[in-house]
């Protein structure tokens, strides 16, 4: 199916096209945050400890309009959830990349030896699969530290079982038609075999999960740094920053709090929504 | 006499449940549990000659196909050997050592990958093994969908854009640019219509007859088997129980099972009278328990007493012909 | 005249798809009598499955419409409510599918199925069911009837199950009976068999039986009556004595020529050049395929009827040919 053919059918979905716009806005926003955003929070001499916890529309000691307030430490909270757009968005991807390239491997590699390998490797994933994600997650963090990089490799770990009994069940299925029995037969390599025959028709499955998984591992850097693991104080996601702005939660200083969640939920349903309408059209049913 | 392009020896295979956790486990405490074994070709040789066409005749659960790919190289038997053109076909790792038998499938809508290109499909195998070279590629593939029938321009569709009987087509071209002496086909008319079925037998008999190809041919149908083949080897259970010239299997069969399956065959009648074909009487047993002795002792009509002993081996009953019974017909 | 059991008008079976309506059945008018068996051949694409389920109300793809007349002993079927049509199958009509695990559950013993399928149109102490279910699977050729009832789909044959099939269709002993390709999927010996067991049955129980196939020879072989269907359309129909010997359809003569059966071996074929094809919007289906199309093609053929036989053609075979 051509991506011409795939995005005309996309179209007709409005609330996919709505949610898919969502998310490139956040991307833009995202990689563009040093010019759009009129503070960065990084650098704590631009921040001024006075204008802290300032309403939303407030002007502050330079005349800047903080357009969402600012949080406790006197960053402007818009520029703050551009930035936490930035560092949320990156890992994922990051995590979600790795964590499918290691995932697939495994699985391919389990679905084509079969016989003692494939038992043993897909033990493990379901080892993998039977500790819940958050969980995994933390235990590796507890034992990498905190850190970015260490954040990416968390996450990746804690995902990677998915995509690798996605890639096994459909390696599976394909490794006994007869077409992939042909290419054998010929007979051509076995890695010729498995990566243009088995593994280009593995493909639909694994990019549902993979839009899926995005969505999931942006929700579990949240929550881990909301928990206070993985990045430091002075690089906040939008995790971070809900965390921070918890205490003010009922003293009326909703916004520091409340306009991170609010970029962070409308984020992970947009994600969501546009994986279900790829799911719906790569659904094989639907394939010759 | 011909020279022997295949020759098939002593082959036989058997398929076990693979290994569970639980049987380990059973193992360990000393309560094994034996094995079910299920005997899918038994004892089988066989010999096709350069130009020949043979058939492979037997209903579901005889072993025909998977007596096909082990001479095709894709299953290793449990023992016996296959050899293409005087060369075994695996190696004891199971790898396959020629290229000079390919296959053809049943399935045209399951053997070809539906995410390449027919042309590439066709051109790959020959590109690997060096029988062309890459500049020369698109007329190699050009004359190879040529020699069944397609054009050209077909060479960059996809297979979903193709019907069943032009599928098979890509397939057999695919088989054929890999220049083999021998070509198994696995059932290749069974999944199409009638109409396109003739198209394709047509195409198998010219091919024969200008390439000289030497095939084997699987098939439930007696009647396609009769018609595109010279020899006819009949399966049941896992054992070649009647092999000889097609047209005098088909007249005058000698094993009973032949016979009981020609008269089930369901002839077209001119006069619209309902006809009784005379059925068989039993089912076919399991595979996992086969009956002592000779496989058809439980259904034959001529059993006799040494049937329930000993499978009868094939014996020769008449020049070009082998039959393996003790009271041939 | 006598009374038709089944007298279908005009059917038609529209299914929606990606590039339009698809006509699967396209206007097929037959009759049928009591305890007459009739057989209705085609290749894919010719809807003659969609045309059995049709007349039992078994089409329920979205968006799929019927149309046309059904009148089974003088009630009309098409648009019966579906309550109505439960209390019709199983116990007037019948069908058997080519699959038999369309037909049997794979999680219910075969004993639970047959008593379903017995419950729904009668009650029956228990001792009286089970009975009525070993007798049903004895008639049907089922050999240790009663080892069979305990066992479930997966534990028999294609053939087994076929035959549980079977049982179950004709356990309220229907006054017809559909059966789309029921032996397609087994073997030969097999279907030899099941081929000799439903004569057999039917002639008792006095059944009407409507048989599809692709398979000329087998229908040949058990219905004096053959009804031919290309793209949606009944082309040719009659006594098979007549249709078989001197089709007058191009396509039927078509269907006779590509059969092996008289063919001397290693002989080439005359097969139908191209792919079978589903409606076409004007005009006669078969007309790209046809040695003896024209310009008079462009029109949808009529219907002629000529003594028993019937055919849509503007340019019929010679009654003369053989």
């Amino acid at each position: 199916m051509t991506l011409g053919l795939f995005w005309r059918e996309f179209r007709r979905n409005t609330v996919a096209v709505a949610a898919l716009a969502v998310v490139l806005l956040a991307i833009t926003g995202a990689l563009l945050a040093p010019l759009l955003a009129p503070q960065n929070p990084y650098d704590l001499a631009s921040i001024d400890l006075s204008d802290a916890r300032r309403p939303p529309g407030s002007v502050g000691s330079e005349g800047q309009v903080y357009l969402l307030g600012t949080d406790a430490q006197g960053r402007d909270l818009f520029s703050a959830i551009l930035y936490g757009l930035r560092i949320s968005i990156g890992i994922a991807l990051l995590a979600g990349t790795v964590a499918v390239l290691i995932g697939s491997t495994l699985g391919l590699l389990a679905a084509f030896l079969r016989g003692i390998s494939e038992a043993a490797i897909m033990r493990l994933v379901d080892l993998q699969l039977s500790v819940p994600a958050i969980l995994m997650s933390m235990v590796l963090l507890a034992m990498f530290g905190p850190g970015q990089l260490q954040l990416v490799c968390a996450l990746a770990l804690a995902q990677y079982a998915y995509f690798a009994r996605t890639m096994h069940g459909a390696a599976s299925v394909e490794r006994s038609k007869a077409y992939v029995e042909a290419a054998l037969a010929t007979p051509l390599p076995a890695r010729r075999v498995v990566l243009r025959h088995i593994l280009p028709n593995c493909l639909p499955p694994l990019i549902v999960v993979a839009t899926m998984q995005i969505a999931s591992a942006i929700g579990l850097e949240a929550t881990l740094s909301f928990l206070g693991l993985g990045l430091p104080p002075t690089e906040p996601s939008l995790g971070t920053l809900i965390a921070n702005g918890y205490q003010f939660l009922l003293s009326g200083r909703y916004w520091i709090s409340i306009y991170p969640g609010i970029a962070l939920i409308t984020l992970i349903v947009s994600v969501n929504l546009v994986g279900d309408q790829v799911r719906d059209q790569l659904n094989p049913r639907l394939q010759r | 006499m011909s020279e022997v392009l295949a020759e098939i020896r002593a082959v036989s295979r058997h398929f076990e449940a693979p290994p569970a956790l639980t049987d380990w486990l059973l193992r360990m405490a000393g309560r094994a549990k034996p094995k079910r074994r299920l005997q899918a070709v038994s004892d089988v040789s066989l010999q096709i000659a350069r130009g020949e066409a043979l058939g492979l005749v037997g209903e579901s659960g005889c072993g025909k196909s998977t007596l096909g790919r082990m001479i095709a190289g894709i299953l290793a038997p449990s023992q016996g050997e296959v050899f293409v053109e005087g060369k075994p076909v695996l190696a004891p790792s199971g790898r396959k050592l020629t290229t000079r038998v390919q296959m053809v499938f049943q399935d045209p809508f399951t053997s070809l990958n539906p995410r390449l290109r027919v042309g590439e499909q066709i051109g790959e195998g020959p590109l690997a093994h060096g029988l062309v070279a890459r500049a020369d590629l698109p007329t190699y593939i050009s004359r190879w969908l040529g020699a069944v029938g397609l054009r050209p321009e077909h060479a960059s569709r996809y297979p979903h854009q193709f019907s069943g009987g032009q599928r098979q087509r890509v397939a057999i071209a695919r088989a054929l640019a890999m220049q083999p002496a021998v070509l198994v086909c696995d059932e290749p008319v069974a999944s199409l219509d009638v109409s396109v079925q003739a198209q394709i037998i047509n195409l198998l008999l010219s091919l024969k007859r200008d390439l000289g190809l030497t095939m084997l041919f699987i098939s439930h149908d007696l009647g396609v088997v009769r018609h595109l083949c010279d020899r006819i080897a009949v399966m049941y259970l896992g054992r070649i129980v009647e092999i000889g010239d097609a047209e005098a299997v088909c007249t005058s069969p000698r094993h009973p099972y032949t016979r009981a399956l020609l008269g089930c065959r369901p002839r077209l009648n001119l006069d619209g009278a309902p006809q009784s074909t005379p059925p068989i009487v039993g089912e076919l047993p399991s595979a996992f328990d086969p009956p002592a002795g000779c496989p058809f002792s439980s259904r034959c009509a001529n059993v006799g007493s040494l049937c329930r002993d000993q499978a009868p081996s094939l014996r020769l009953n008449e020049p070009r012909r082998q039959v393996a019974c003790y009271y041939p017909v | 005249m006598t009374a038709s059991l089944l007298s279908v008008r005009d059917l038609t079976v529209h299914f929606p798809t990606d590039t339009g309506v698809l006509r699967a059945v396209d206007g097929v008018s037959f009759d049928l009598a009591s305890g007459e068996i009739l057989g209705i051949v085609g290749e894919s694409g010719s809807g003659k499955s969609a045309t059995g389920s049709a007349i039992l109300g078994l089409i329920d793809a979205t968006g799929s419409r019927v149309g046309g007349s059904v009148r089974f002993e003088g009630r009309e079927l098409v648009g019966l409510p579906n309550a109505r049509m439960r209390e019709i199958r199983g116990q007037s009509i019948s069908m058997i599918f080519q699959d038999p695990g369309m037909a049997l559950n794979p999680v219910l013993t075969i004993g639970r199925q047959l008593d379903l399928v017995l419950r729904a149109h009668k009650q029956l102490p228990r001792s009286a069911a089970r009975s009525a279910c070993i007798d049903a699977l004895r008639r049907v050729g089922l050999s240790r009837p009663e080892e069979r009832l305990v066992a479930y789909p997966h534990q028999l044959s294609g053939g087994q199950r076929q035959r549980v099939a079977i049982a179950a269709a004709l356990m309220h002993r229907p006054k017809l009976i559909i059966a789309d390709e029921p032996t397609t999927a087994l073997d030969v010996s097999t279907q030899a068999q099941i081929l000799a067991e439903m004569r057999a049955r039917i002639a008792q129980d006095g059944s009407a039986l409507i048989w599809i196939s692709h398979d000329l020879a087998v229908v040949s072989s058990l219905s004096p009556r053959i009804a031919v269907m290309y793209a949606g359309r009944l082309v040719e129909e009659g006594p098979t004595a007549i249709v078989l010997r001197k089709p007058r359809h191009p396509y039927t003569r078509g269907l006779l020529d590509s059969l092996l059966g008289e063919a001397k071996p290693g002989t080439e074929l005359t097969p139908i050049p191209g792919t079978p094809a589903t409606a076409a919007d004007a005009g006669c289906s078969f007309a790209p395929r046809c040695r003896r199309a024209d310009d008079a093609c462009r029109i949808a053929p009529p219907l002629t009827r000529e003594g028993a036989v019937s055919y849509r053609c503007h340019h019929p075979l010679a009654s003369a040919a053989a």
